[in-house]
């Protein structure tokens, strides 16, 4: 295959909000009859968040792999606790799936693991771990690093740089493939206070785990009433959804191997559908943006982090 | 009670006239960054030039104090080679210590001046001592600067688990968010403090004057805040707007508010932190001496042995600079979480 009709792996990124156990069991029964080659899986906003445990997701992943799918475990982004380290090694420390390391403190597992055990599998720097350069992509590598989700708010010629399709960084475990976060409301920032629980004036200790009310996040709006960010617990997204579903030949051109698509509570399988069409299988972009126009999505569909410009806006391409 | 270590104040210098004014009001060291983007406060009219650094460094080092240099932005993809020349620049211009967030300067540094002492910068958000630990391991930091997240005993925690030292913030602009993983700034500006080393750039900020007399703050088009003819308005930093959540117009995020940690100065240095760094590069001259000097008071009398008390005094001082004139413990106190 030449370089630009490689297909480009869909991966379902990991869950951001709190679905009650039958909706997370419907949604990833569709995840497994769908086009996505990947699944990530895992608590990585809350350890408050108990519906799923370890071993409920280590079941979990078993049956995906079972459906076929390629399962990575990921680790949480914001680490404060001894509880959650003991969280963070069951998942860093354990062999039978590949690891997405949340912040530093997995990186330090991942790479004391690798170094006992020399030959285990290649671990995926997760997006809320600061690699901005080839530099430090290199760093990372050296860790045991064989996939890299850029930062958010990196734009994809950064992308391409740090990691072109021709020249590679290549680590101790292998080549390191991009993974670009192509499709969902946008991670953006991380607190120790929780927002969910403060709009509701109760603390976080006593959270009374409101925000399994808000399947896609709390809308926060302007004062004239404009979609502006989403309040998800201790995280805040934007309100808008990044996507770029029209910019196939600029993802491989970028060196990006793989797509992230970040779910939500509706039309998320027909969402992966359109992306595998619209970027393997030559589905006209503007009849890809029609279809997933009439689906019923949060919020309206921006591509600013892609090219240089603010995340909430809108590049022509 | 023994007496612990006595702490280090590091207090912040925007300007020559900052850094004097620091050390003459106690500061132990005091911490400033270059002018371009490859720290955290890049304003224009901020920071210094090579001739600045070195007659600071004189003034510091005559008197027995220490210069950190601030290179905590992120190396950018296009050319790393502004970050690892102010590594170079730093060396030569004697230095104590840099304080770095980017694992690609932090390696740069280690390679080409193996004997330039680490602080491992907020920006790089290791809030574990398995994070803390890796960077020490792996870049040989000696200190690590805490992100305004952990509680008092998380802090404690923290220090008991590693071998760095142990700096945290003791006053000034609270980020609400772990610092190093903001991309709101971007989001509504394009420039973030790891790219650009600016959270809401004033070159995005506009005033318009409402009808009402009072007058809405945008950044970067977006409504963060509307104030009213007769209230006092602020800086519009977007996680410090009013907006609308289920029908309700709030301090969604964060109020404007400061940091200060005065009440709990004593059980932190009891934990072991070693140094306690005032924010505000960006602030005036005078906040940097008065502040300083509450400081020095402070930190001189929960060391002397003599029952320790928030003086009046103190307080008052810090309040007049604090944002929005009030402030708070953050994240060391449980339920501002």
């Amino acid at each position: 295959m030449t370089q630009d009709d490689r297909a480009l792996e869909l991966t379902v990124g990991p869950l951001q909000y709190w679905w009650a156990r039958p909706q997370m069991m419907a949604f990833y029964a569709e995840v497994a009859d769908s086009a996505a080659r990947r699944v990530v899986l895992g608590e990585v906003v809350c350890s408050r968040r108990n519906e799923y445990k370890v071993d409920d997701w280590l079941a979990l992943a078993r049956d995906l792999k079972a459906a076929g799918k390629e399962v990575v475990l990921a680790t949480q982004a914001l680490v404060m606790s001894e509880a959650e380290l003991r969280t963070l090694r069951r998942i860093a420390e354990q062999d039978e799936f590949a690891v997405e390391a949340g912040d530093a403190s997995a990186l330090r597992v991942l790479w004391q693991a690798g170094q006992l055990r020399p030959g285990r599998a290649g671990f995926t720097i997760g997006p809320h771990i600061n690699v901005y350069s080839r530099e430090a992509l290199q760093e990372h590598a050296a860790l045991g690093a064989t996939r890299w989700v850029p930062p958010l708010e990196l734009a994809l010629d950064a992308t391409a740089r740090i990691n072109p399709p021709d020249d590679p960084v290549v680590g101790p475990a292998g080549v390191v493939r991009s993974e670009v976060f192509a499709f969902g409301r946008m991670p953006l920032a991380f607190s120790a206070r929780c927002f969910t629980a403060r709009h509701h004036r109760l603390n976080k200790d006593e959270c009374e785990f409101r925000c399994q009310d808000d399947a896609d996040g709390l809308l926060l709006k302007t004062s004239e009433g404009d979609a502006f960010l989403v309040l998800n617990g201790i995280q805040t997204q934007s309100a808008a959804l990044h996507c770029l579903i029209g910019e196939a030949q600029a993802l491989r051109a970028a060196g990006a191997s793989a797509v992230r698509l970040s779910p939500c509570s509706r039309g998320f399988a027909r969402v992966i559908e359109l992306f595998d069409a619209a970027l393997n299988r030559g589905l006209a972009v503007d009849e890809a943006r029609a279809e997933l126009a009439v689906l019923d999505l949060p919020r309206e569909l921006v591509n600013g982090f892609a090219h240089r410009q603010p995340g909430m806006q809108v590049a022509a391409v | 009670m023994t007496n612990p270590t006595k702490p280090t104040l590091v207090c912040p210098a925007g300007s020559l006239r900052a850094l004097t004014l620091a050390i003459d009001a106690g500061a132990d060291a005091v911490y400033l960054g270059l002018k371009d983007a490859t720290n955290a406060r890049n304003f224009a009219g901020l920071n210094f030039d090579d001739a600045q650094v070195r007659e600071g460094m004189r003034y510091a080092h005559a008197r027995g104090r220490q210069v950190l240099m601030a290179l905590n932005t992120y190396a950018d993809a296009r050319d790393t080679g502004p970050w690892q020349r102010a590594v170079d620049r730093a060396a030569e211009l004697g230095a104590d210590a840099l304080i770095v967030g980017d694992s690609a300067v932090l390696a740069y540094a280690r390679r080409r001046h193996p004997q330039m002492r680490l602080h491992l910068s907020v920006q790089a958000s290791a809030t574990t001592y398995e994070a803390i630990e890796f960077y020490r391991e792996r870049y040989g930091i000696s200190r690590a600067v805490l992100p305004r997240v952990l509680t008092m005993q998380q802090v404690a925690h923290v220090i008991r688990n590693t071998s760095a030292e142990i700096e945290v913030f003791g006053f000034g602009s609270l980020c609400v968010m772990v610092e190093g993983r903001c991309a709101l700034s971007s989001y509504v500006t394009g420039q973030s403090p790891n790219t650009a080393g600016v959270c809401s750039p004033p070159s995005a900020v506009r005033w318009e004057e409402k009808g009402d007399g009072g007058v809405d703050a945008r950044l970067g088009g977006v409504l963060i805040d509307h104030y009213g003819a007769d209230e006092p308005r602020g800086y519009p930093t977007l996680c410090k707007g009013r907006f609308d959540v289920e029908g309700e117009r709030d301090y969604a995020l964060e109020e404007p508010t400061s940091l200060n940690t005065l009440a709990m100065l004593p059980q932190l240095i009891e934990a072991g932190v070693k140094a306690f760094k005032i924010e505000g590069r960006q602030r005036s001259p005078s906040y940097v001496a008065e502040v300083t000097r509450v400081w020095r008071a402070a930190i001189d009398a929960a060391t002397s042995g003599a029952r320790y008390s928030v003086q009046p005094g103190w307080s008052a001082q810090l309040t007049r600079w604090a944002e929005g004139q009030q402030h708070t413990l953050g994240a060391y106190d449980r339920p501002w979480r």
